[in-house]
């Protein structure tokens, strides 16, 4: 790890829905190259914290900083340049279901990479397919992949785009156990093959302990703890130590 | 449904006004994107291949029978007053001028309407729409504008063809009691139109094919919950649509009579 100044610097974030204060004032930054895993029941606002980062919701009052810039204050044109920059691994995957894998991975390629021609993009997506695993994938339909396999492609057209930051909704929930165990070893071995700074949001604890670096619980809005796995795993604070055993 | 009836009256009121005001914002927006770059070209002709070849076979088969029908009803009312020669003509303006247009943009009401509501309404449940947006393609653009672009264009060539349909048809029951040559029973048809007659039904047509996609995608793209209410979405689509084509031709009719 680097000691770098943050890649994302969260500061005062506070949202509300219907009334419902889910996010009571968040402060977190994530440095380069950095895990940060956010852990949390169920309904603590780990979901609403990750839409705020990439612009999908829009906070009350607070501000999130990327490379510097506040996303509040951007236009629609610099925040799609910021989310260039920025992955995002949906809890389902969010595969487009009438397109075919290489398609799907084709996609960002034709939007944002416009100059590559047909044979750079064949061999971006090969690379790519073959780094999460999957290299004979490319013909397949979404509706054909089991749900790891969806992560894992969800996961190849994020890099597409080879960000910076990954920001990972649930990535091992509704998997198996052993499927969860690759999903997390596969964020490790992105953060190392691409040195990305990710923020993994889970309320599981086996890839907490596999992918963090550092992590911040989260509950009822609030932070209520930080630091690595095994300090966490220590803490005085009963709510904290019985989320690990 | 008890609490539903005992809400006040100006209750459905101010959630009909809302959805009006939504609605008004999601045309105008249409309107502003698809003025600006980029422009999805490969989307754009691919929803022209979806909405325009994949309805013909369903326009060609409603026209001819419509032709048929039409032709064969009125036939004996025309032989009671011996005008059977104005049949051709007859059924020539009742086709361009009303039954084309609104017979095939209702059975594309039906067909592309419900399917962009629940192709977008699925997309938005499942965070596909979401997934666009966080890599920097703007949905709205790509689904939105390709789609209403390509159901304006489209449904104006799918109303001459229905038309052509329609009046073949007619010509095959004017034959089953008559003997008329197909370049006379059309030279007969189209004598009794002229350009203005026409010229409304192709306004006509694009209205309607921009309200059948604009209502599409709007109804798909407010989906919010699970998947029954992407059911709902394609239903409310249909509906709304069939409806928007009957006020819109009434207010063309009106003024097409003004001018």
């Amino acid at each position: 790890m680097e000691t770098t100044s943050p890649v994302v610097e969260i500061h005062a974030l506070r949202k509300t829905f219907n009334e419902v204060e889910i996010l009571k004032g968040i402060d977190l930054c994530i440095d380069k190259a950095e895990n940060l895993v956010v852990l949390g029941k169920s309904g603590s606002g780990k979901s609403t914290l990750i839409k705020c980062m990439i612009g999908l919701s829009e906070p009350d009052e607070g501000s999130i900083c990327i490379f510097g810039q506040n996303i509040a204050e951007v236009n629609y044109e610099e925040l799609n340049q910021l989310r260039i920059k920025i992955g995002f691994l949906f809890q389902s995957g969010a595969l487009y279901d009438s397109m075919t894998v290489y398609e799907n991975l084709a996609f960002p390629l034709r939007h944002h990479k416009k100059h590559l021609g047909r044979e750079k993009i064949n061999q971006l997506i090969q690379e790519v397919l073959e780094n999460v695993g999957l290299p004979d994938a490319g013909g397949k339909m979404p509706a054909e992949l089991s749900g790891g396999m969806s992560k894992r492609i969800g996961l190849a057209r994020t890099l597409m785009l080879k960000p910076s930051i990954m920001l990972y909704d649930e990535p091992t929930t509704g998997l198996d156990t052993m499927t969860a165990k690759e999903i997390s070893q596969l964020i490790l071995d992105m953060q190392r093959k691409y040195r990305i700074s990710s923020l993994i949001i889970t309320h599981d604890i086996t890839c907490a302990k596999m992918t963090a670096d550092r992590i911040v619980m989260l509950n009822e809005g609030t932070i209520v703890a930080e630091g690595t796995y095994n300090e966490l795993a220590k803490s005085d604070d009963e709510w904290v130590r019985s989320f690990f055993n | 449904m008890a609490a539903e009836t005992s809400l006040p009256a100006w209750i459905p009121c101010k959630r009909a006004l809302l959805h009006a005001g939504e609605f008004s914002l999601f045309f105008f927006r249409f309107l502003r994107e698809s003025v600006k770059l980029p422009f999805e070209g490969r989307e754009f002709l691919f929803q022209c291949y979806k909405v325009g070849n994949k309805s013909l076979p369903l326009t060609a088969v409603t026209s001819f029978i419509m032709g048929l029908v039409l032709t064969l009803q009125t036939r004996p009312s025309l032989a009671s007053f011996g005008a059977v020669s104005l049949l051709p003509g007859m059924v020539s303006v009742s086709v361009i001028k009303e039954i084309g247009p609104v017979i095939t943009a209702v059975i594309c009401a039906g067909k592309i309407s419900s399917r962009m509501g629940a192709e977008l309404g699925s997309m938005k449940v499942t965070e596909q729409i979401d997934a666009m947006e966080v890599s920097a393609i703007n949905p709205f653009r790509y689904l939105v504008v390709t789609r209403v672009l390509a159901t304006t264009c489209m449904l104006p060539l799918l109303v001459v063809f229905a038309d052509c349909v329609a009046l073949f048809s007619s010509f095959l029951a004017y034959n089953i009691h008559g003997d008329i040559s197909l370049t006379r029973f059309f030279s007969l048809a189209l004598s009794k139109l002229d350009w203005i007659d026409i010229f409304p039904s192709i306004i006509k047509s694009i209205l309607f094919g921009m309200a059948i996609g604009i209502i599409g995608c709007y109804k798909g793209f407010r989906v919010e919950g699970g998947t029954a209410s992407v059911g709902s979405a394609a239903n409310s689509a249909v509906v709304t649509a069939s409806l928007a084509i009957f006020f819109i031709d009434l207010i063309t009719v009106q003024i097409t009579d003004i001018l």
